[in-house]
């Protein structure tokens, strides 16, 4: 059995490369994708403890996640087809306007 | 026999997501995430969620990932490489700030204590177990996430149209 | 009407806010009755609770009206309480009575001013603050009557408050006052101090007990009675705080005749006898008292010789006279302080009517050397100031002679006198006559100096040349002739040991019981002080003679003097230059720190700045802290993972 430490390691990876990306990229869709992948690495995190304490609830979460994480999908890539209608690009630099 | 699974999928998984944090073209980013998903699928099967495996391929990775490539489509963008980066501070901060996270997860992960105990490869998340539990104890979140979908149309639908 | 004389307050206080409240709404006829009927109300009051207070046995006269308690806090207590007896008995009548008659006078004289109504507001307001101020029986609340009629003098004398010199005058009278009065704030404290109590009789009974004889050097009796001397010096313009009254002139004559010369002025002669108990245990702050009377009266006297304005010389001659009442009081002769007191509201307030009549006559004429042969034309006037010359001059068998010669004698042969202050005092006497003397030959003798046809003379606002001067209406010479009467035959109940019965002075004996009255010296010399009356009376008539000579016989006699003797002249003059040397010693300095460091130093640099310093401060800063919202997602993105970052090294420096 793969020691679930292990998973630990590899969730950890992967949310550090997607909080790398979210802040390095300024492709708004390309954030985006960061933001599932960050997400990604939680449900993995979550299955592994689910396993080794043997509960179910851990699943659970993972489900609701999910459901959250498609819904947020959507508005958000609706969003950014609204903005990138207003503002004719995709750089999230470009959206800058909510300030003082 | 799982070990090597374990370690072909993460490095898979690994790969695909620099490939999505580091390629150029918006398309070859969604589907490098698409690979990652598919990688991410077969660890979550191999940690005994068959259920939650099913739905990522199915969700995630066949649904969310096909309305990403979709909405790449429809706005047809250029590389963000060829604008000016206005905050390239930023990107210089950014980088130490997120591998220092990265060591203070994994020093975390370290932390973990494994109970001893050579368990099988339980099959925890099949769908019998999943639905019991989630039809009885999870019920309330469950029937608000119904109303969240719901929300989350109605929003998409508002936002995304054309104004005129 | 013993037991409610302190109703007399009442008519006074809602004669004032009845004028002052609904004051534009009346005609001035309602005005007039009201303010006079006010007044001659709290007269008769005042006329009846003294004739019932006459019945009682002599030692026994006192009264007193308890209203309400004002203050009570721990040990101190200060009651709304009026004490009635020979000496405020005596104050309120002239009071209310001399008050009653300018009221009258008022009415003609203040004809057709805009502003009537205030003015008799300011008037009523006035005869209640001395009521007050008189009828009180402790310190405190006498203060507050103190303060009232500081502020209605104030009120008064800038009654035309729009021309600069009336609100000039007004405002030095109100803060030189100031001076005075904090003097005796100071007073007041230490006598509570002192004696645990402010009330009249139980601060006088403490002071026999606590001193039975006087004491040597200055102690805290004398600390108490000289604070209270210098309030009384700004109230009643002693030297240094007189600049005021002359100034005071700016304001109606009637109020000049009424507060500057017999009421408000007098207080604090009043103060002073009335705190007999206290002074007679302090002989220095006695001595100090007698000399800055009698200086102030030598110096009044020595202005009022070369004063042109008809009443900046009656001005100053108040300033000589309440001199002499100092002189009185300050020698131990308490009684002929306030007898002088007496004479002098009478025939000082006559004078001042009896110019003001003058004035009105001139069209608001007032410089003397432009007047001349009014005696024809003002006959009611012309007698009955000279009826008031004559007796402030002293001459017998006038009121002011009695009085004078009182305290001329007390100031000679009493414990406390000395041969110094009978020396400047008979002077001063030559002075006042002849003073006196040139104002009534300027004024109503010799020829015209200005147009008698009446074409246009002096500032008129009445239209201008209205006909030749001419006595004014009954509501003004009917005043004259009742203080003409009463300045001819006042005197005569205070007749002195060798001609009858003091009766002014054994009736006064009771206010003054706790006062320390030293060993008796056996019997008068009355040869002695017969002879120096008779020598006073010649110096007055050779006054007034040699006044007849300079300004009337030869008129260009003073002209010649001041030729002969410049220094003297310019000095006499231009006042001594007290004025000026109070501007440039205290008066501008005190405007410059008040500007440069006050005003700007303190008041702009450190509160203002406190203020918009921390509003500017906050500016600064949210503006410098609002700069973090830059509109850059990827910077919010940067500053969560911060965050994030942030709670695990908590997390990974406390496991």
């Amino acid at each position: 059995m793969v020691p679930t430490t292990h998973y630990l390691i590899l969730g950890a990876i992967l949310f550090t490369i997607g909080s790398l990306g979210v802040i390095v990229r300024r492709n708004v869709i390309t954030m985006f994708m960061c933001i599932e992948l960050m997400l990604n690495a939680v449900n993995l995190t979550f299955l592994a403890f689910a396993r080794v304490f043997d509960q179910v609830d851990g699943q659970i979460f993972v489900f609701f996640v999910m459901t959250v994480a498609a819904a947020e999908a959507a508005v958000g890539l609706a969003l950014i087809v609204s903005l990138s209608r207003k503002t004719h690009s995709v750089d999230i630099d470009q959206a800058d306007t909510l300030k003082w | 026999m799982e070990h090597i699974v374990f370690y072909t999928c993460a490095t898979a998984s690994i790969a695909a997501a620099l490939v999505v944090v580091f390629q150029r073209r918006t398309i070859y980013s969604a589907l490098a995430l698409i690979v990652c998903f598919g990688a991410m699928a077969v660890l979550f099967f191999q940690l005994g969620a068959h259920f939650i495996a099913a739905i990522q391929v199915i969700v995630y990775a066949g649904a969310i990932m096909v309305l990403f490539v979709f909405v790449v489509m429809l706005i047809d963008p250029e590389s963000e490489f060829f604008a000016v980066n206005r905050l390239t501070r930023l990107s210089l901060i950014a980088v130490p700030m997120a591998l220092l996270l990265g060591f203070f997860l994994l020093w975390t992960a370290r932390q973990f204590y494994e109970p001893p105990g050579e368990a099988a490869l339980a099959v925890t998340g099949d769908v019998g177990t999943i639905a019991r539990s989630l039809f009885r104890e999870y019920v309330l979140p469950f029937e608000v996430t119904s109303v969240l979908i719901l929300v989350a149309i109605l929003g998409a639908m508002v936002l995304a149209k054309r104004a005129d | 009407m013993l037991e409610y004389f302190s109703i007399l307050l009442l008519f006074p206080l809602a004669g004032a806010a009845i004028c002052g409240i609904l004051g534009p709404r009346l005609s001035a006829r309602s005005v007039s009755w009201l303010a006079c009927g006010s007044v001659f109300l709290s007269f008769a009051v005042a006329a009846v609770a003294f004739y019932e207070l006459l019945q009682l046995d002599p030692a026994a006269r006192i009264a007193r009206n308890t209203l309400f308690t004002w203050i009570e806090s721990g040990s101190f207590t200060s009651r709304a309480s009026f004490l009635l007896d020979p000496l405020s008995g005596v104050m309120i009548l002239i009071v209310t009575g001399v008050g009653f008659l300018i009221h009258v006078y008022s009415v003609e004289y203040m004809r057709g001013e805009s502003g009537f109504y205030r003015y008799f507001a300011y008037l009523n307001l006035f005869i209640f603050m001395m009521s007050v101020l008189v009828l009180a029986d402790n310190y405190l609340l006498m203060f507050v009557g103190w303060e009232g009629v500081g502020l209605c003098s104030f009120l008064l004398i800038g009654y035309y408050f729009a021309t600069r010199t009336a609100g000039d005058a007004a405002k030095k009278a109100f803060i030189v006052n100031r001076i005075g009065d904090f003097g005796f704030l100071l007073a007041v404290f230490l006598i509570f101090q002192t004696f645990g109590s402010i009330d009249y009789l139980e601060v006088f009974a403490a002071t026999a007990d606590r001193f039975p004889v006087p004491v040597e050097g200055f102690g805290v009796l004398g600390a108490i009675t000289l604070l209270i001397f210098v309030g009384a010096a700004g109230k009643s313009a002693q030297i240094p705080l007189y600049v005021w009254l002359p100034d005071a002139m700016a304001g109606p004559t009637p109020v000049s005749a009424l507060i500057h010369a017999a009421t408000m002025v007098t207080a604090g002669v009043y103060i002073i006898a009335r705190s007999a108990a206290l002074y007679s245990r302090s002989p220095e702050t006695l001595a100090i008292v007698a000399g800055v009377g009698i200086l102030t009266a030598l110096l009044a006297a020595l202005i009022a010789l070369g004063q042109r304005d008809i009443k900046k010389v009656l001005a100053y001659s108040t300033v000589s006279q309440l001199g002499y009442m100092f002189v009185g009081v300050g020698v131990g002769a308490w009684a002929a302080g306030i007898f002088h007191l007496y004479t002098h509201a009478f025939f000082k307030a006559l004078l001042f009517l009896g110019s003001g009549s003058v004035i009105l006559a001139m069209h608001h004429e007032q410089d003397m050397f432009k007047m001349g042969g009014l005696k024809r034309h003002l006959p009611i006037t012309w007698a009955t100031m000279g009826i008031a010359t004559l007796a402030i001059a002293g001459i017998p068998p006038f009121s002011g002679f009695f009085s004078k010669d009182e305290i001329l004698w007390k100031s000679l042969s009493s414990d406390h006198g000395s041969i110094f202050f009978y020396a400047v005092g008979v002077t001063v006497a030559g002075l006042t006559a002849f003073y006196m003397a040139r104002l009534m030959y300027l004024t109503f003798y010799g020829p015209a100096r200005f147009s008698e046809s009446g074409a246009g003379a002096g500032h008129s606002e009445h239209g201008g040349g209205h006909g030749k001067p001419h006595e004014p209406s009954r509501l003004v010479t009917i005043p004259l002739l009742i203080l003409a009467v009463f300045s001819f035959a006042a005197g005569l109940i205070g007749l002195p040991p060798w001609l009858g019965n003091n009766s002014f002075e054994q009736f006064l004996q009771p206010a003054f019981y706790h006062a320390y009255v030293g060993d008796d010296h056996g019997a008068h010399n009355y040869a002695l002080e017969i002879a120096l009356v008779a020598l006073v009376v010649l110096l007055s008539a050779f006054a007034i003679w040699l006044a007849h000579r300079f300004y009337v016989r030869f008129p260009d006699t003073p002209n010649r003097i001041a030729e002969r003797h410049p220094l003297a002249y310019a000095l006499i003059e231009n006042k001594f230059f007290v004025d000026e040397i109070y501007d440039t010693l205290i008066v501008r300095p005190i405007e410059r720190v008040s500007r440069g460091f006050l005003w700007k130093g303190i008041d702009v640099g450190v509160i203002d700045a406190l203020v918009n310093g921390t509003a500017s401060s906050f500016r600064n800063w949210s503006h410098r802290v609002k700069k973090m919202q830059g509109g850059f997602t990827r910077a919010y993105a940067a500053w969560i993972l911060l965050g994030a970052i942030l709670i695990f090294i908590y997390y990974f420096l406390t496991v």
